[in-house]
């Protein structure tokens, strides 16, 4: 019973405030509207009994929302929301396409006929989790670390405002770097 | 708590994503679209686990993939945005449509 109630009100907490992302005016109050969405999914992957998992989203996005508030108000026009203003380009395109998608989600949703439950939960899901990734799954966990690696330097080359080239000529041959101010002990 | 109502909650969140990934101007805005439309996966996701197949551990190494994308696209929507932004001053997608057509 306390769950059918909780899931209604994280389903709707959800769905209102990532509808909120895209009609709030304050850069601020966007990334929390986010946020809150992402919490309310949280708690409902912690409802399906995925413990683990829904700490690790709440943790996850707890810190993902806060950068993203400082990468938004540093990158918008109106941080602060203090004038009224549009930033759509082809709304009405865009909702109809939005709507279209929706409602053909939702005729699969409800005339597919789905099978049934199989199988029993693991009784320590975490660890289930963990040895599946330790294990069978070794090759995803791998690929993961390897991904996340290449976008840790993909990051750094593609934000860098002055790398190697430019410090030691296109032939890295340079002895003394031509750095606007000279740093260290020479 | 049906499954099927999971997925109706999972589709109002990927449709909303797309309309906002579709619709703003701001490069910023797109990649909250885009977290939005994932978000929806991960609700998906964890329902097919519970309702379809509690016994295997394969929705929740979904669910560790989706998480990782998303922060993965974030990072590099950043990375991105902080690139064309340094050297056009350029933060709406309707400036940098130079492969547009």
């Amino acid at each position: 019973m306390i769950s059918v109630v909780l899931f209604w009100v994280l389903a709707v907490a959800a769905l209102v405030f990532g509808f909120l992302v895209f009609r709030l005016d304050s850069m601020a109050q966007v990334t929390f509207a986010l946020l809150a969405s992402f919490l309310a999914v949280a708690g409902l992957v912690l409802l399906l009994g995925l413990n683990y998992l829904g700490v690790v989203i709440v943790l996850m996005m707890v810190i993902e929302m806060v950068i993203m508030a400082v990468f938004m108000i540093m990158y918008m026009m109106n941080p602060a929301g203090l004038m009224p203003m549009s930033m759509f380009h082809n709304a009405k395109g865009s909702a109809v396409i939005a709507g279209m998608v929706f409602v053909a989600l939702v005729a699969g949703i409800l005339l597919v006929d789905w099978p049934g439950r199989q199988g029993e939960a693991a009784p320590d899901l975490t660890f289930a989790l963990g040895e599946a990734l330790m294990g069978g799954q070794m090759l995803t966990m791998m690929t993961l670390g390897v991904t996340l690696f290449a976008t840790i330097v993909a990051t750094v080359v593609l934000s860098t405002n002055r790398g190697r080239y430019d410090r030691f000529g296109d032939d890295l041959d340079r002895d003394v770097a031509d750095d606007p101010a000279g740093g260290g002990v020479g | 708590m049906t499954l099927e109502l999971f997925l109706l909650l999972a589709a109002g969140l990927f449709a909303i994503g797309l309309f906002g990934a579709l619709s703003q101007m701001s490069i910023v805005m797109i990649m909250m679209g885009l977290e939005l439309m994932l978000n929806g996966v991960i609700v998906a996701t964890a329902a097919f686990w519970y309702y379809v197949a509690p016994g295997g551990t394969d929705g929740q190494v979904l669910i560790v993939v989706v998480i990782t994308a998303m922060a993965i696209e974030m990072a590099a929507g950043f990375a991105v945005a902080t690139a064309i932004y340094r050297s056009r001053q350029v933060d709406m997608t309707d400036d940098a449509a130079d492969l547009a057509g």
